[in-house]
């Protein structure tokens, strides 16, 4: 399984997706690398999140769990709980995943959202399998770079909200969220959750409010008839649903 | 300060999240009901994200500039702009929007 037969798998917009979704992550990952420094942190931490956890939500959660004067376990709590979507992802993707354990292990790493959505995307087993190599593989060596240099950066920029790279993270998250929220009870329970997360802050321990947003989830009610009736069974609704819509 | 030994922490769970599936993919077979509560918990905490980190820093509000930012980049998204637009747009209006004064 060289690189070059990945490639040539693909179509060209798909490869032309995956170039742009690497891209939008490279300014994200820029704007965590120098965050985090400028903040405070030694560079090593951003960059040694970003190559073992490689989940750019839960990174910026941590660091800033952290960074607002929260306790060390309420940033992994915050962070475990947000990661806790892989674990249907890594079923909806399995298949990919065949072969020698030490491929399957090496792949696992290689798990995000992004990776999750692209295989979802296509039907045939060589172009699904082609899909996940060739998202994760450019997704993980660029978001790590990127990390890298904005940290480096970030120790020279001093302020990076000058720049309005408080602005990027959240930006990325909304733009991924967006398409998921298509589905009333999603929605409801989303905004009960942000609601309560945001009225909490001024009281609770950094770190807290957003798990305190759970206190959304009976709002959702039972599964959607609408989304799950054009979904095939196993289908991580929200990654598909991402990209499905912002890759376009 | 973030220790290493969180650093790792948050590593191993979030590996052990990944690694379940592609090991036990035909052994086990989530629920649809459990699916859909992790999807749905996965955009709760998500939105909630973007709402606190939007509009609060620390225990306080995090001024103008920054949620103006989100809600511009918000609207593009909506408006199915491409990702780095998104961003940068984003990014750019918090910025300008300080420069020019607002907080």
């Amino acid at each position: 399984m060289d690189m070059r037969s990945l490639l040539r798998t693909l179509e060209h917009a798909t490869l032309r997706d995956i170039a742009l979704v690497s891209l939008a992550d490279a300014l994200v990952g820029a704007s965590f690398g120098a965050i985090s420094v400028s903040g405070g942190l030694p560079l090593w931490v951003p960059t040694a999140l970003s190559v073992l956890v490689f989940a750019g939500g839960s990174q910026f959660a941590a660091v800033g769990v952290v960074l607002s004067g929260g306790g060390a376990l309420a940033a992994v709590a915050t962070g475990l709980v947000l990661n806790a979507r892989l674990l249907p992802f890594g079923f909806a993707v399995a298949d990919v995943l065949q072969g020698p354990w030490w491929k399957r292990l090496c792949g696992a790493q290689l798990l995000t959202d992004e990776s999750a959505a692209f295989v979802l995307r296509q039907h045939e087993p060589r172009r699904r399998r082609a899909a996940f190599w060739v998202c994760g593989i450019s997704l993980f060596v660029v978001w790590n770079v990127a990390v890298l240099l904005g940290g480096l950066a970030g120790g020279l920029i001093g302020n990076t909200d000058a720049l309005g790279l408080d602005a990027a993270f959240p930006a990325v998250l909304l733009a991924l969220v967006l398409p998921s929220l298509a589905d009333r009870g999603t929605r409801t329970a989303a905004v009960v959750g942000a609601v309560v997360a945001v009225a909490a802050t001024p009281f609770v321990p950094a770190g807290l409010p957003v798990l305190l947003a759970l206190a959304g989830l009976p709002f959702a009610g039972r599964p959607g008839v609408r989304a799950d009736a054009e979904a095939a069974p196993g289908e991580p609704e929200l990654a598909a649903a991402a990209v499905k819509e912002d890759v376009r | 300060m973030m220790p290493l030994y969180a650093v790792l922490l948050l590593a191993a769970g979030t590996y052990a999240y990944r690694v379940v599936g592609p090991l036990l993919g035909h052994r086990l077979v989530l629920s649809e009901r459990l699916r859909h509560l992790l999807a749905v918990a996965a955009a709760v905490l998500l939105v909630a994200l973007v709402a606190t980190g939007a509009l609060t820093q620390g225990h306080g509000f995090a001024g103008w500039a920054r949620p103006a930012g989100v809600l511009v980049a918000g609207v593009l998204a909506w408006r199915r702009a491409p990702f780095p637009v998104v961003v940068v747009a984003g990014a750019a209006t918090a910025a300008v929007l300080r420069l020019s004064g607002v907080g």
